[in-house]
C-alpha cells in the first residue's frame, strides 16, 4: 500500500511496454472514429445544402409556398401543394396495394409454403427489390399504362361514374397514366422491403408460441391472426412505414407513369405530380440561381423533411421491435 | 364422421363455429397464395418484357459504337464504359469510408451514443431519397464548379454505395468469435492489427458480399446521375467532363419517339437488368452456400 502510493507501479500489468512503443492504436482509433463522424457529416450537410438552397423560394413566396398549387414558370409563380400531395396520394396508394401483397406473401413465405419453394420464392421477391427503379418505369409505362387507359379506367367510369361519391375518383381524359397507376407501380416496388421485415419479425418469434397455438386447435390463420401478429406489430408497422418512405421518395418509376401535371384532384386516373417527379422533370429546365431552382431545392427540403421524419419513425419502430423480441425469446 | 363427434353430440352452433373457422383459414391461405402468385408473376412479367423487347437489339454494334443520333446506327459503348467508370469510382469512394465506418460500430463504438447515432444516420442515409442525393451533389459540386461532370456522379453514387457496405461489414464482423479476437490480442497484437488482420479478414466474405450489392445498387441508379453527370452522347473517358451512363441513356432513349432508339433503351435496360441480378443472384447463392 504504502509503495504504490510514493512508487508508481503500472497498473496496466498485461502491458509492460506500454508507452515504450508507439501500435499504432489510438491512429486507427481516431481514423475510424473520424469516418463515422464524417457520415453525420454528410448527412448534415445534405439537410444545410437543401435547406439553404430553398430560401429564396420561402422568401419570394412566403408559407404561401406550401399551400400554393401553382407551378407556372412563365408567371414565375411557384407552389409546393400539388406535388406534395402528389407525393402523398401516391404513396398512399402504393402502400394500400402493397401492404395486403407483402402480408400474403411474408404469410405464405412463413406459414403455408413447402421449405423448397419458399427458398426460392423468397429470392424472386428479393430480386424483385434489386430491379434498377428505372426498369419499373419502362414496365409501367409500357405494360402497365395501355390496359390501365383501354380497360381499367373505363370500366371504372362505367361502374362508379354514376355513383354519387365515387364519380369523382374515376373521373377525367383515360390516358392511363396518372395516381393510381403511380400507386401500382410504387406497390411493387415498395413490396419487397416490407414483405422482407415481416418476414424476418414473424420468423423472429419463438416457436414455442405458434406450436403451442397450433396444439390448442388454432388454424394456420388463427396463428398468425391471433398470435403472430399481436406478438409482432411494432416490426410490422415499422416495416410499412419504411416503405412508405422509399414510395415518397422514389423518383425514375414515378416520373414515367404519373403524367406530369401539377394539379389537385380527386381523380385516380388524373395526371399528378410527385416532389421526386417534378424535380427530375423541372430540374433540366432550370438556370443556375433562378427562382425556379430555388423552388426546386426548397420541395427537395420539403421531400427531405417528410421521407426523413418516416424513416426515423419506421427505425423507432422496427428498433422497438427488435428489442422486444430480444426480451421475450 | 369424425371421432370427436363419435364421444360427443356435437351441437349445430359448434359445428358451425368449426365451419366457419375451416372456411376463415382456406379465405385466408388461398389470399395468401394469390398475393405471392401475383408477386411471382409481376417479376416474370418484368424479366419477360426486358428480355422480349430487348434480345432483338443486341448486336456487336452496341458495344463498340458510342451513342448516335436516331437512325445513325449508333451504340451504347459509352454510355456502358461511363456507367463501369462512375461506378468503379463511386466504389473505390464509398468502400474505405463504408468499411472504416462499419469497422468503427462493431469494433469501436459498439454501444455507445456516437455509436448508435452514426448507425441511425447511416440507415436513414440507406433508404434516402437518391434524388435528392443528385441535388446536393449539384449544389455543392457542380454548381460552384460550373460543369457536370463524372467525378461529381461517382461523388453522388458513393454517397448512395457507402451506407449499403456499413451495414454488412458491421454485422459481418458482429459475427467473428470473440475469442478469436482473445487469440490476438493474447499474442500481444495491438487492437488495429487484430481488427484488420484477423477480424476483417475472417469476415471478408461477408464484407465482399456487401461491396457487390452496393455495386448491384448504385449500377442501375438513375436520379443521382442526371444533375450530376448528365450524360454525354459522344465518346469521353475525361470524368471531369459529362458523361455518360447506361441508366441515363435508357432514360434519354426511352422518352423518345424514335424506333432504333426506343429498341436501344430495351436492350440497355436488359443489360443493366441482368448484370444487377446476376451480381445479386451469385451473393445471395454465394451466402447460402457460404452458411451450409
Amino acid at each position: 500500500m504504502n509503495v504504490s502510493a510514493t512508487q508508481p507501479v503500472p497498473v496496466d500489468g498485461v502491458k509492460p511496454r506500454a508507452g515504450t512503443r508507439f501500435t499504432g492504436d489510438p491512429l486507427f482509433k481516431a481514423l475510424v472514429v473520424a469516418t463515422g463522424i464524417g457520415v453525420l457529416l454528410v448527412l448534415g450537410a445534405i439537410i444545410a445544402v437543401m435547406s439553404i438552397g430553398g430560401i429564396p423560394a420561402f422568401k419570394a413566396f412566403g408559407l404561401r409556398f406550401l399551400i400554393t398549387a401553382v407551378w407556372n414558370p412563365v408567371t414565375q409563380h411557384f407552389g409546393a401543394a400539388a406535388p406534395v400531395f402528389g407525393t402523398l396520394a401516391s404513396s398512399a396508394l402504393g402502400l394500400i396495394i402493397a401492404v395486403p401483397l407483402a402480408f400474403g406473401t411474408a404469410f405464405w413465405l412463413t406459414a403455408l409454403a413447402p421449405p423448397m419453394l419458399a427458398s426460392v420464392i423468397g429470392m424472386a421477391v428479393q430480386l424483385l427489390a434489386a430491379v434498377p427503379s428505372i426498369i419499373f418505369g419502362m414496365w409501367g409505362f409500357f405494360v402497365l399504362v395501355p390496359p390501365m387507359a383501354h380497360y381499367v379506367q373505363p370500366m371504372a367510369r362505367h361502374l362508379f361514374g354514376h355513383v354519387p361519391g365515387l364519380s369523382a375518383l374515376v373521373s377525367g381524359a383515360p390516358f392511363g397514366t396518372g395516381l393510381l397507376t403511380a400507386g401500382l407501380v410504387l406497390a411493387i416496388m415498395i413490396m419487397p422491403s416490407i414483405t422482407a421485415v415481416m418476414r424476418d419479425v414473424f420468423t423472429s418469434m419463438p416457436t414455442v408460441l405458434r406450436e403451442s397455438a397450433y396444439g390448442l386447435g388454432a388454424t394456420r390463420w388463427e396463428v398468425m391472426r391471433q398470435v403472430v401478429l399481436p406478438w409482432s406489430r411494432q416490426g410490422v408497422v415499422g416495416g410499412i412505414v419504411l416503405g412508405m418512405g422509399r414510395a415518397m421518395g422514389e423518383t425514375m418509376a414515378v416520373t414515367f407513369v404519373i403524367g406530369d401535371s401539377n394539379h389537385i384532384g380527386w381523380s385516380l386516373f388524373a395526371p399528378a405530380n410527385t416532389i421526386a417527379s417534378l424535380i427530375a422533370l423541372e430540374f433540366p429546365e432550370s438556370p443556375a440561381g433562378s427562382l425556379k431552382l430555388a423552388s426546386l431545392m426548397a420541395l427537395g427540403a420539403i421531400l427531405m423533411a417528410i421521407s426523413f421524419v418516416t424513416l426515423w419513425c419506421s427505425r423507432v419502430l422496427l428498433a422497438r421491435g427488435e428489442a422486444q423480441a430480444g426480451k421475450r425469446s | 364422421m369424425s371421432p370427436q363427434s363419435l364421444t360427443r353430440p356435437v351441437s349445430g352452433k359448434s359445428r358451425s363455429r368449426a365451419v366457419q373457422r375451416r372456411v376463415m383459414d382456406h379465405l385466408a391461405t388461398g389470399m395468401s397464395w394469390c398475393a405471392t402468385f401475383i408477386v411471382v408473376f409481376v417479376l416474370g412479367s418484368i424479366l419477360w418484357t426486358l428480355i422480349k423487347n430487348g434480345l432483338p437489339g443486341l448486336s456487336l454494334t452496341l458495344f463498340t459504337h458510342s451513342m448516335g443520333a436516331p437512325g445513325a446506327g449508333g451504340g451504347l459503348a459509352n454510355a456502358i464504359v461511363g456507367s463501369l467508370l462512375q461506378t468503379g469510382l463511386a466504389i473505390l469512394l464509398g468502400a474505405p469510408a463504408g468499411l472504416l465506418t462499419g469497422i468503427y460500430l462493431a469494433e469501436y463504438g459498439a454501444d455507445s451514443a456516437l455509436a448508435r447515432t452514426v448507425r441511425f444516420v447511416s440507415d436513414m442515409l440507406l433508404s434516402a431519397p437518391s434524388i435528392l442525393i443528385g441535388l446536393f451533389i449539384y449544389m455543392v459540386l457542380v454548381a460552384p464548379l460550373g460543369h457536370f461532370s463524372g467525378y461529381a456522379g461517382s461523388v453522388a453514387l458513393a454517397i448512395l454505395a457507402m451506407p449499403i457496405m456499413v451495414r454488412t461489414t458491421e454485422d459481418m464482423l458482429r459475427l467473428v468469435p470473440v475469442a478469436m479476437r482473445e487469440a490476438g490480442i493474447a499474442l500481444g497484437a495491438p487492437k488495429w492489427r487484430v481488427t484488420l488482420f484477423i477480424c476483417v479478414r475472417a469476415a471478408r466474405g461477408g464484407i465482399m458480399t456487401g461491396v457487390l450489392l452496393a455495386i448491384a445498387r448504385v449500377a442501375g441508379e438513375t436520379a443521382p446521375l442526371l444533375f450530376t453527370s448528365l450524360g454525354n452522347s459522344e465518346w469521353s473517358l475525361d470524368m471531369q467532363r459529362p458523361m455518360a451512363s447506361l441508366p441515363v441513356a435508357i432514360y434519354q432513349y426511352a422518352g423518345s419517339a424514335y424506333q432504333d432508339w426506343m429498341q436501344q433503351a430495351w436492350t440497355g435496360a436488359l443489360l443493366v437488368t441482368m448484370g444487377v441480378l446476376i451480381i445479386n443472384i451469385v451473393v445471395r447463392v454465394g451466402i447460402r452456400g457460404g452458411r451450409t
